[in-house]
């Protein structure tokens, strides 16, 4: 078969499945009186078409921050106000001030569906396919395997088809900068980055790797020279970009500062809910909320994420290649997760994005991060009501995973990137077979996943206990993101210096 | 063929997986009028004794369907009551409780079981040739076809009916002739007939081919029959098989004094010539002959309107309708034309046969004979011909280039079973995907025997895009969706019936002009 009918059917089945997704509920699905995220991007459509750009952000007689206020970049505000736009064509009620609060109707359900289904399609899908196709080598057939499971990310799928957000737009730029960088249009990269930036202030995950890859190409080129021409090149293209989409708030310092104080609500807290990152799964232990003050609280995680994501930048800083680039981005975005302040559980998705990219280079590993970073999403799944699409594409991933990129075959130690690890642990115990070790704890934890799913499923808590399962699931998960975190770090931190970036395919 | 087959089947499994997966997916999807239908048919069995089955009426979906299948819902209803024993309930019309969906909608993934399995048994039997790309093997290729069959996914797993099950026995059935199983392959069939009486169609085929081919034991040597190898015993063990699993199916209702009231059940002539919506086939262009003649006459002041018979054929309820220019059509009529229209492949069958490959021509040719002259068909009875002849396609080319005409004008002509904007973007996918696969994957099996489609057919084809277009996004949003709603579906079946028919005739030449030599000569080296 040519590869283009291939390419298309997957495509297909991916957009199949996404949209199969999104006959299930969403967050917040008829319950009054505050509902959830899809009430809320309603919500700014609502406000972003009714009112003047500058009340966006402000408590205003006619826009209560407290219900739903917008504290995302401005860009989200401009595609909010793009979809409000088209909503008043079809239906003028979906965006009513005051009167559309708390709008469900499947029609407008159908609406908000596809404009995620719509900024998918132009967006997330051609860069992953760019990515497949022009950064990678190897056989045609391998290209659109990795396509397909990258597609199938069951995370990303439940979270923007079930849930409701649009994780998609920003996680589908930042892969435009990946791209634009792979293939050496430095400029085109830091403007998808920065526009990424502007729709999610949680692009700042990945924004160290990017900053010190262009930085290191900078200093490579000679900073007296090429690379201060082409430093000098980035900076007004990021500066330019930032401040086009501020352009209506730059009038008034006052604006922006609002702006800024609305994207980081430092007032909210170490965490929320059950997450499952670092602080979360002390708190089992520790209750640093009520221990340490907030400043220091804030303090601390702002220290120890910038101390878990130095290793990487200033690796990546000194070899600035695609290969390290990807591996930083996993690591910088993972130190985020685990020790930055107000982490949210759907925020793994930005780990996930680059390990999604390293799903050939380290099969086993990558697809075992996915599903894990997937289960830890589970308790938010079944708030939502998406249990059933959960099992279905969690089971679908893992299968079709696992059988197309033979992850369970390229576990040999070189495949594994684990040679320096392995000649650590030869000196100690010389007849520890490490792949067989890494192959059992996957299957092991398979195990747990599935036997903790099932639990939070059909058992009921114990009384005293009503938080077990979700808290069982957020150490579990924990422990895995920090394993992961180590492993990537060290694949990262250990590559030969004369090694090529790209490995040859199989 | 021995080596691994684990490691040969792996692929398989893959296909099989994936699709089950996709079906849990879409148990939220919208589901038609025949989800209650199943319902209903849940409750009365288990909450009714035998004696009613066929006499309830308290909601309008009566039973309708042979007692064997009866019986299946039966035993699922005892399922049933583990999920919600409230659908069990006769009275409970429309109910559609999460669980009782989640029941319904598993109840059909998990019986498609059968058909996954038949279809196991049919890529064993294609003429296979091991080629070093997977997608290019004639079994992956054909297991693809028919397990992720778009058509048979929209109206099993959206729209709401148990095809997988019984296409599986058919298919299963099939398989079972390939293996030279004939009996067992006799046994299936008459199963299949009891559990849906829909494949009284296809019975001419099955009846010449194990008369001709099973109970006939030798041929000469130009193939016609050799009277004297008559064998009584198959043909006892033969009646024995097929009257036994009619008596048991049937005969409490004998017993009953019933068998009048069922037969009624089965065979409702009071329904008219077409469906609702016209499926694409000769009465779909008769109908527009008739409609277009009238128009033209009173234009041409020929005919007097005051005397033009109100037709409601599109009204979309399912009455009979009345012509206006063209004799009206009779029952008795649809079945003159379609036995006439079968009759040249069962004699050919008769005097040329050709082992369990000329048999499933004869099947198809049967089930597409019934389909275009048939009285009151249903769109959904393509599927009846397009899964069949997926057997065939992968075996020759002029096979395939007649089998992607039939498939794509088939499926497409389903669309308007599923109306809803919600289900537009999947059924458009689905059938993107499935014919953007069937089309690369024939065409480059048969590489070397030159181009699959000629130019005109191709141009055909592809007007299915602005038609779709039209029909499913323009024409919507216009005010005449208001007036005249079935516009779209009048141009789809017409269009669509154009392709059907054509191919089969195409299906015709075939049988008549080509000499098999190609598929004998694949079968001795075999």
């Amino acid at each position: 078969m040519e590869t283009w009918s291939l390419i298309s059917v997957c495509v297909f089945l991916g957009l199949t499945t996404r949209w199969a997704v999104s006959f299930n509920s969403y967050s917040g699905a008829g319950k009054p009186p505050m509902f959830g995220d899809y009430e809320a991007q309603r919500h700014w459509q609502e406000v972003t078409v009714n009112l003047p750009v500058h009340e966006w952000y402000f408590n205003t007689t006619d826009n209560d921050l407290n219900y739903w206020g917008l504290d995302y970049p401005p860009l989200t505000a401009y595609h909010s106000l793009l979809c409000a736009h088209v909503a008043k064509l079809i239906d003028p009620t979906w965006v009513e001030l005051y009167a559309s609060r708390g709008h469900e109707s499947p029609s407008h359900k159908l609406f908000m569906r596809a404009t995620v289904f719509i900024a998918d399609l132009v967006i997330y899908i051609p860069a992953v396919l760019l990515y497949c196709f022009y950064l990678r080598d190897g056989s045609a057939k391998r290209r659109v395997a990795v396509a397909l499971c990258i597609l199938l990310y069951p995370g990303l799928i439940l979270i923007d088809y079930g849930h409701f957000q649009y994780n998609s737009v920003s996680l589908g730029l930042a892969l435009w900068a990946v791209v634009g960088l792979g293939l050496g249009q430095d400029l085109l990269g830091s403007v998808a980055f920065s526009l990424a930036l502007n729709y999610k202030q949680m692009e700042l995950y990945h924004s160290l790797p990017f900053f010190c890859y262009l930085l290191g190409k900078c200093v490579k080129q000679g900073l007296t020279g090429r690379g201060l021409f082409l430093l000098l090149k980035l900076s007004v293209t990021v500066l330019l970009t930032f401040a086009l989409c501020w352009l209506p708030f730059l009038s008034d310092p006052g604006q922006v500062l609002q702006v800024l104080c609305r994207v980081f609500p430092v007032g909210r807290g170490l965490f929320e809910d059950k997450v499952a990152n670092t602080w979360c799964s002390l708190n089992v232990l520790i209750k640093i909320r009520t221990i340490l003050p907030s400043q220091i609280q804030l303090l601390c995680s702002f220290v120890l994420t910038l101390l878990a994501a130095l290793p990487s930048s200033v690796k990546l800083l000194a070899k600035p290649t695609l290969w390290q680039l990807k591996l930083a981005l996993v690591n910088s975005s993972l130190a985020f997760f685990l020790f930055s302040y107000h982490v949210h559980e759907k925020s793994i998705l930005l780990p996930a994005l680059p390990v999604c990219l390293l799903i050939n280079d380290l099969p086993l590993m990558s697809i075992w991060f996915l599903l894990v970073s997937n289960f830890s999403m589970l308790p938010l799944f079944m708030k939502d009501g998406l249990l059933m699409p959960y099992v279905v594409t969690t089971l679908g991933f893992l299968f079709f995973s696992v059988y197309l990129l033979s992850a369970l075959e390229r576990t040999t130690v070189a495949e594994l990137r684990l040679e320096s690890y392995q000649r650590l642990t030869h000196a100690c115990l010389p007849t520890l077979n490490l792949c067989s070790v890494v192959k059992w704890k996957f299957f092991l934890s398979l195990v747990g996943m599935a036997a903790l799913s099932l639990a939070s499923m059909l058992l009921d808590p114990p009384a005293a206990l009503p938080d077990l399962f979700p808290v069982l699931i957020s150490v579990f998960s924990f422990l895995h993101f920090l394993g992961l975190f180590v492993y990537f770090n060290l694949v990262q931190l250990t590559e030969p210096s004369g090694r090529k970036n790209q490995k040859k395919a199989n | 063929m021995a080596a691994p087959v684990t490691n040969e089947w792996k692929w398989f499994s893959a296909l099989a997986l994936g699709v089950s997966l996709l079906k849990c997916l879409l148990i939220n999807a919208y589901h038609s009028t025949d989800f209650e239908v199943h319902r209903n048919w849940l409750a009365l069995t288990h909450s009714l004794p035998l004696s009613k089955w066929y006499f309830e009426d308290t909601s309008e979906w009566t039973l309708d369907y042979p007692p064997f299948f009866a019986w299946f819902e039966f035993g699922l209803s005892h399922l049933a009551a583990c999920f919600d024993s409230e659908m069990l309930a006769v009275q409970n019309l429309n109910y559609a409780s999460p669980a009782t969906v989640l029941f319904q909608r598993l109840s059909v993934i998990v019986t498609d079981v059968v058909f996954i399995y038949a279809v196991k048994e049919c890529c064993r039997g294609v003429w296979d040739e091991k080629r070093k790309d997977l997608l290019e093997q004639p079994s992956f290729i054909l297991a693809t076809l028919l397990l992720w069959n778009f058509g048979l996914l929209i109206v099993d797993h959206i729209h709401f009916q148990y095809n997988g099950l019984l296409f599986g026995i058919l298919l299963l059935s099939i398989a079972r002739h390939f293996q030279g199983r004939h009996l067992e392959g006799a046994f299936l069939f008459s199963i299949l007939l009891n559990l849906k009486h829909i494949y009284l169609y296809i019975t001419p085929a099955y009846g010449i081919f194990l008369l001709r081919c099973f109970c006939f034991t030798c041929s000469n040597a130009d193939r016609s029959v050799q009277w004297r190898s008559f064998s009584v015993l198959r043909f006892t063990v033969l009646g024995l098989i097929v009257l036994s699993t009619f008596a048991l199916s049937f005969g409490p209702f004998i017993a009953l004094g019933q068998l009048p009231q069922v037969f009624s059940r089965l065979f409702p002539f009071k329904r008219g010539l077409c469906h609702a919506y016209w499926a694409p086939n000769i009465w779909a262009l008769y109908n527009v002959a008739d409609k277009a003649l009238t128009v033209l006459g009173v234009k041409l002041k020929l005919l007097d309107i005051t005397k033009i018979p109100k037709a409601s054929m599109t009204g979309g309820l399912v009455q009979e309708s009345q012509h206006s220019v063209l004799p009206s059509v009779t029952p008795l009529a649809t079945l003159i034309c379609t036995l006439l229209s079968i009759l040249p492949a069962l004699v050919h069958m008769w005097f040329r046969p050709n082992g369990a490959r000329g048999f499933l021509r004869c099947l198809v040719m049967c089930a597409l004979g019934s389909f275009i002259f048939g009285w009151h068909v249903h769109e959904k009875a393509i599927l009846m011909a397009i899964l069949p002849y997926s057997l065939l396609a992968v075996e020759q080319k002029e096979d395939a280039g007649i089998f992607f005409i039939l498939t794509t004008t088939g499926h497409y002509s389903l669309f308007p079973l599923l109306f809803t904007a919600q289900e537009l973007p999947v059924k458009i996918l689905l059938m993107l995907s499935f014919t953007v696969f069937s089309f690369t994957s024939l065409k480059q099996l048969f590489r070397k025997g030159g181009r699959l489609l000629s130019t005109s057919e191709a141009v055909y084809l592809l007007g299915l895009v602005p038609l779709g277009l039209v029909c499913e996004c323009v024409y919507p949003l216009t005010t005449w969706q208001k007036s005249f709603p079935f516009i779209p579906l009048l141009v789809t079946s017409v269009y669509c019936a154009l392709g059907v028919i054509y191919a089969f005739i195409r299906l015709y030449i075939l049988l008549f002009t080509f000499t098999d030599c190609g598929t004998e000569a694949k079968m001795k080296s075999q």
